[in-house]
């Protein structure tokens, strides 16, 4: 299963995703969350959603040279923070900036497709779909 | 308040030294929890006795509260200074994205004081603050372009709010308003001026950090409580439907829509301008605030050829509520929405207050009418009713104020009025221009005795239609109820709730948020009692006196929803209403 945005038209900004997933780990605000609502450059054009797809080949598990990012079965990656090295290829390699930075620990914050956000999101923007 | 919440930073900016610092003030927040009740105190405190509103001397409070950025809804900033509309309590709330962005970057208010020499505009991201040049957007009239070309040269997108001016705040029009996420505002009494005369163009303030939990069982019950309530319950999915747009029709039909500087109570074709024919025919999107699921705000797509080439068009995305209608569209007796939305947006461009910019043209119409004004005041327009054109050329020369009539049309009803006549109807309540609701007595009464003359202040207009519609009150009765909604008011807004989420936000679970997020207030409705005690002293101290209130003439000649409004008892009204407030006897 994977987090799919279905159609960014529906969303009205209202960021409940972002405080969604930030709950999810225990905590609230901005700093840890995977996922985020963006204008478009302006309200009046509506709103980007930036989160992780699921890629079937991963350009950042690729480009980890620790192999920190494994690819997960059905896309996206597992992280292993123990290998880490902070080096921010995996946020480089992201087209669609879904690799987020954890300034604290120097580590990248990408969502693991929990699907917990989907409840929080009144709109229809969000859903949970089968790889 | 839990001990880590960065809530209880202060962040003070002194626009004259361009400096910045933080100070600690748990108890602050403790005692007053943020929003109103902390900026009162603030400005009690910051704002000099008798300052000039236009001058340094006017300090400007920005302040959110403990739920902001953990339950949904606690989506508005408070702003408090010295109004120059009303030279006195200047309290504005705006929804967008600067209560989260505030929090976000870890404070609980800030505080600016002072005047810089040249533009500039404030950057606050987290901790860092910069005072950056805003010469080469001194002069821009345009809101939005000012919003556009922020956007573009700051940093963190998605985790910001850009808060700005327009032309009004620069040329010191007394309602101009601060313009936040293209579409929301701090509207009211004028602090768009006090932007201008600090020579301070805009704010952009971000921050993304993360904020502590005590009990996260218990805080994820209740968030879910809060949620759900609110997008199952009937009043919000109203306010996501049509918006606050719906109410034109039925408050048209009780005879309660002020229409043509309220020579009337009704518009004849009220359909033209209602939530269901904007909805219909120009509703392009809807959007919300940063944490409400709700997204009343409602965005209409007006598409307007040029008339020098053919099929040559443009598309303008104009932000539309019930306020906006009434002022600039029934009470100009503008009933077209293409022509509406041509006003709003214009209003909108120069980043003006729409209601007290609606109210002011509605008497300079009658005054014109009337022969009070000729076209040499008018610089050769023709306000007529329903001429949105003459309208819109208005606004424009409210913006250049090339003579003394328009002077004082940037100066609102109650200044243009005292110079030209025509104070019968110059609808003023407190020197603030009216909101659209002629329901009856207590909505007028409301905004004579609330602390800022709004509609929101204690809901009036509810009580009309709920109660006095069916039974008659006594004054006493009347004022104790609107001062009793006025206070718990002052706890919403000390907690930055939107007014709308107050059907959710009940005394219960307003008492259980603040249990979970650590504060410990014993009674909540007489903490509010006392914020609003404190507005008061704050208006008195700068001459503020109900007993010098003038009652606009024109809303006892027009008949309202439940009749005839009677003079006398609005007199009684305000009379108990000083010796509840204030202590004075009648």
């Amino acid at each position: 299963m994977r987090l799919a945005v279905v159609d960014t038209d529906r969303c009205i900004g209202c960021q409940s995703c972002m405080f969604a997933c930030t709950r999810r780990q225990g905590e609230t605000g901005f700093a840890h969350s995977r996922i985020n609502v963006r204008s478009k450059g302006g309200m009046e054009r509506g709103f980007i959603v930036v989160v992780c797809r699921a890629c079937r080949d991963p350009p950042c598990s690729k480009v980890c040279p620790t192999d920190a990012l494994k690819p997960r079965d059905g896309g996206g990656v597992i992280f292993d923070s123990d290998r880490c090295i902070g080096c921010r290829n995996c946020q480089n390699a992201c087209p669609i900036g879904a690799v987020f930075w954890n300034e604290e620990i120097n580590k990248p914050m990408i969502c693991i497709h929990c699907g917990y956000c989907i409840n929080y999101c009144p709109h229809g923007v969000l859903t949970m779909e089968e790889t | 308040m839990h001990p880590s919440d960065p809530l209880k930073n202060i962040l003070y900016v002194d626009l004259t030294e361009k400096e910045f610092w933080v100070e600690e003030k748990p108890e602050l927040f403790q005692n007053y929890l943020g929003g109103t009740g902390v900026a009162i105190k603030l400005l009690l405190e910051e704002c000099p006795q008798g300052c000039d509103p236009l001058s340094k001397d006017n300090p400007i409070i920005l302040a959110v509260g403990p739920l902001t950025g953990l339950y949904p809804f606690a989506s508005k900033t408070v702003a408090m200074f010295k109004s120059p509309h009303t030279g006195n309590l200047g309290e504005s709330h705006c929804g967008g994205r600067n209560a989260i962005a505030l929090r976000m970057a870890g404070y609980g208010a800030v505080v600016i004081k002072g005047a810089s020499e040249t533009p500039i505009y404030l950057a606050i991201h987290g901790d860092k603050v910069y005072f950056r040049d805003a010469s080469a957007l001194w002069g821009m009239q345009n809101s939005f372009t000012v919003g556009r070309i922020i956007r573009e040269n700051e940093p963190n997108a998605g985790f910001r709010s850009i808060m700005r001016i327009g032309g009004a705040g620069e040329k010191l029009v007394s309602y101009a308003c601060v313009t936040s996420e293209t579409y929301r505002h701090f509207g009211r009494l004028g602090l768009g001026a006090v932007f201008g005369s600090k020579k301070l163009k805009a704010i952009v303030i971000s921050g993304r950090r993360s904020l502590p939990i005590k009990d996260k069982r218990e805080y994820c019950r209740l968030y879910d409580e809060i949620y759900h309530k609110a997008i199952e319950s009937e009043v919000m999915k109203k306010y996501h439907d049509l918006g606050t747009a719906e109410n034109i029709m039925p408050l048209n039909k009780l005879g309660a829509l002020p229409t043509r500087n309220l020579l009337y109570s009704q518009l004849e074709d009220a359909e033209g301008i209602s939530g269901e024919t904007l909805a219909s025919q120009y509703l392009g999107r809807r959007l919300a605030c940063s944490h409400c699921p709700i997204g009343c705000i409602h965005i209409a797509a007006l598409r307007e050829p040029y008339e020098d080439e053919a099929y040559f068009y443009k598309t303008t995305m104009i932000s539309y509520d019930y306020e906006l209608i009434y002022s600039l569209g029934s009470m100009l007796g503008v009933s077209n929405a293409h022509d509406l939305l041509r006003l709003i947006d214009k209003v909108e461009t120069y980043a003006m207050d729409a209601m007290s910019a609606g109210v002011t043209l509605a008497w300079a119409t009658e005054a014109q009418r009337q022969g009070l004004i000729s076209e040499r005041e008018t610089n050769g327009l023709k306000l007529e009713w329903g001429e949105a054109e003459e309208y819109i050329k208005a606004i424009d020369l409210i913006i250049k104020q090339p003579n003394e009539f328009y002077q004082a049309l940037a100066r609102g009803v109650e200044y243009a009025s005292t110079k030209y006549g025509g104070g019968e109807y110059a609808l003023s309540f407190g020197g603030n221009e009216m909101p659209g609701y002629h329901t009856g007595p207590a909505a007028h009464i409301g905004f004579l005795i609330g602390a800022r003359h709004s509609h929101l202040d204690n809901a009036g207009y509810s009580i009309d239609q709920k109660t006095l519609i069916e039974k008659q009150l006594s004054p006493e009765e009347l004022v104790e109820k609107l001062i009793e909604e006025e206070s718990w008011r002052q706890i919403l807004s000390s907690l930055v709730v939107c007014f709308f989420a107050r059907g959710v936000y009940q005394p219960r679970v307003v008492e259980e948020t603040l249990r979970v997020t650590g504060f410990n207030i014993d009674d909540p409705k007489k903490l509010g009692r006392e914020i609003l005690e404190e507005k008061y002293r704050f208006k008195t101290r700068e001459g503020f006196n109900l007993r010098n209130l003038s009652i606009p003439k024109r809303i006892l000649e027009t008949s309202s929803a439940i009749g005839e409004i009677d003079g006398e008892y609005i007199r009684r009204s305000i009379e108990y209403a000083e010796e509840t407030l204030i202590g004075v006897k009648g």
